[in-house]
């Protein structure tokens, strides 16, 4: 009995600590200071760069993680076991390090410096580098998952599709993505997801200028910074509805999934 | 007519055959394990031999450095548990290979719908695999495969997956079937009764080998 009543105290203040710092973010503004406060240039600005590279991080994400994740479910070749583990490193490696990082590489000094030069091509501090910091942190969520989906196709299926004259792109297209889709869309949500809340390898690796490289979560930064609240606060409103809704859609696609 | 000639290391011998299998029907026989699922897999080009030459009629499809790839060599084949798209209704499963040749979807599914309706399966057109029972299942596969007009037909343990009470019928519906083809059908079997069933030329496999 004692042993029941310390189990949902511990849970009750778990599950209130979890739950009250997001609904005071909801509880700052009134809904009309909301609407009026989204529609600043710096709001819609932001929201607009979140919007256009989390799309292009997105669409970087599948095209380039999807043939990753099908080798390393199927392929047998030298190196898979790192790089399955490599994989798996921004996941765990502070965003800022992975900022810093791509700095390294992309960055004015970088390895790449003379290379970009001599092509004109300028990436760090621009709304290119905020696409790379959140395709670094984001396509790990969805190779894993993509993985594992096509880990759990019955090769025998395309086996089959094979004998039936399919070739193996059509048969890849028609068989072996329907069937790992669950998978995937879960994990092209969470890569999405955490493309759209990416902050410490942006500010490293692309600043914090409004209208180029100021998405949401760095305009929350910028709004408290400066003292303008209601801006950092609507901006979070809107993230943490963005997240309600893909933790619901997650939701459900698992539950498609079983 | 398929002739196969293949050497291929396996777990704990090779398979080593030359043997060919005429048009109408052959039982390959043999107990579990005797090579006789890797020598079908390598006739449909889902298995590659160490060493070997495969021709279906005058048409090579595997010699030295030759390799038509199994979605070329138009042999159909009907796997062990089926391997049923779960993902496509039963009408999409049959019409699946003429798809894959670009039939137009009105065709391929009246050509579908036709192949149901002959092996009893009319009134599943618009089911999943998965809702259909083992007996139905095994029909679907074999009409999967006959669908599309292939060359030759490999049935891998066609029963084997079927409970014993249901597995008789089914041994006749697929016999009746398979004897209107006029193409190389060859059908794997451990099992005496199947080999009794059929009444037709036998090949015997035993540890890799063509035993008499």
């Amino acid at each position: 009995m004692l042993i029941r009543g310390a189990v949902a105290v511990a849970a009750a203040a778990l599950v209130l600590f979890l739950a009250v710092p997001l609904a005071a973010l909801y509880a700052h503004l009134a809904p009309a200071r909301l609407v009026a406060v989204l529609g600043s240039p710096a709001a819609l600005a932001a929201l607009r760069i979140s919007l256009v590279t989390t799309a292009a991080s997105l669409v970087l994400t599948l095209a380039f993680g999807t043939p990753l994740a099908y080798a390393l479910a199927r392929g047998a070749f030298p190196g898979r076991g790192l790089v399955d583990a490599l994989v798996d490193l921004p996941i765990v490696v502070p965003p800022a390090v992975a900022g810093l990082a791509l700095l390294f590489v992309f960055g004015t000094r970088g390895v790449f410096a003379p290379l970009l030069g001599a092509l004109h091509v300028r990436l760090a501090f621009t709304t290119a580098a905020v696409v790379m910091a959140q395709l670094f942190v984001g396509v790990p969520f969805y190779v894993r998952a993509a993985r594992a989906g096509f880990g759990a196709v019955d090769r025998v299926l395309e086996d089959a599709a094979a004998t039936l004259g399919m070739g193996p792109l059509r048969t890849f297209v028609r068989v072996t993505v329907p069937l790992a889709f669950p998978a995937l869309a879960g994990g092209a949500v969470l890569a999405w997801a955490r493309a759209l809340g990416e902050f410490g390898a942006t500010i490293m690796f692309a600043g914090n200028l409004q209208g180029v490289t100021q998405t949401l979560p760095l305009a929350v930064y910028l709004g408290l910074e400066s003292g303008d609240l209601d801006l950092a606060s609507a901006l979070a409103v809107v993230l943490v509805t963005v997240a309600l809704a893909i933790v619901v859609a997650a939701r459900m696609l698992e539950r498609r999934a079983a | 007519m398929i002739a196969v000639r293949a050497r291929k290391a396996l777990r704990e011998f090779a398979l080593d055959v030359d043997v060919t299998f005429g048009d109408g029907v052959t039982v390959l026989a043999g107990p579990s394990g005797a090579g006789k699922s890797t020598l079908l897999r390598i006739v449909a080009g889902l298995a590659v031999p160490d060493d070997g030459r495969v021709a279906l009629g005058a048409r090579l499809l595997e010699d030295e450095g030759v390799r038509v790839p199994a979605f070329r060599r138009e042999i159909g084949y009907v796997f062990q548990e089926y391997a049923l798209f779960p993902h496509l209704d039963v009408l999409g499963n049959v019409a699946f290979g003429l798809a894959a040749r670009g039939v137009a979807r009105a065709r391929r599914e009246r050509v579908a719908a036709e192949w149901l309706e002959r092996l009893g399966l009319a009134g599943h057109a618009r089911a999943r695999p998965t809702a259909l029972s083992g007996g139905e299942r095994q029909r679907v596969a074999l009409a999967r495969a006959l669908a599309w007009t292939p060359r030759a037909l490999l049935l891998d343990e066609p029963f084997a997956a079927l409970d014993v009470a249901t597995r008789a019928r089914v041994r006749e519906h697929v016999a009746a079937t398979l004897a209107g083809l006029a193409i190389p059908v060859v059908l794997v079997t451990h099992d005496p009764e199947d080999v009794a069933a059929f009444g037709a030329p036998v090949v015997r496999l035993d540890r890799g080998r063509v035993t008499p």
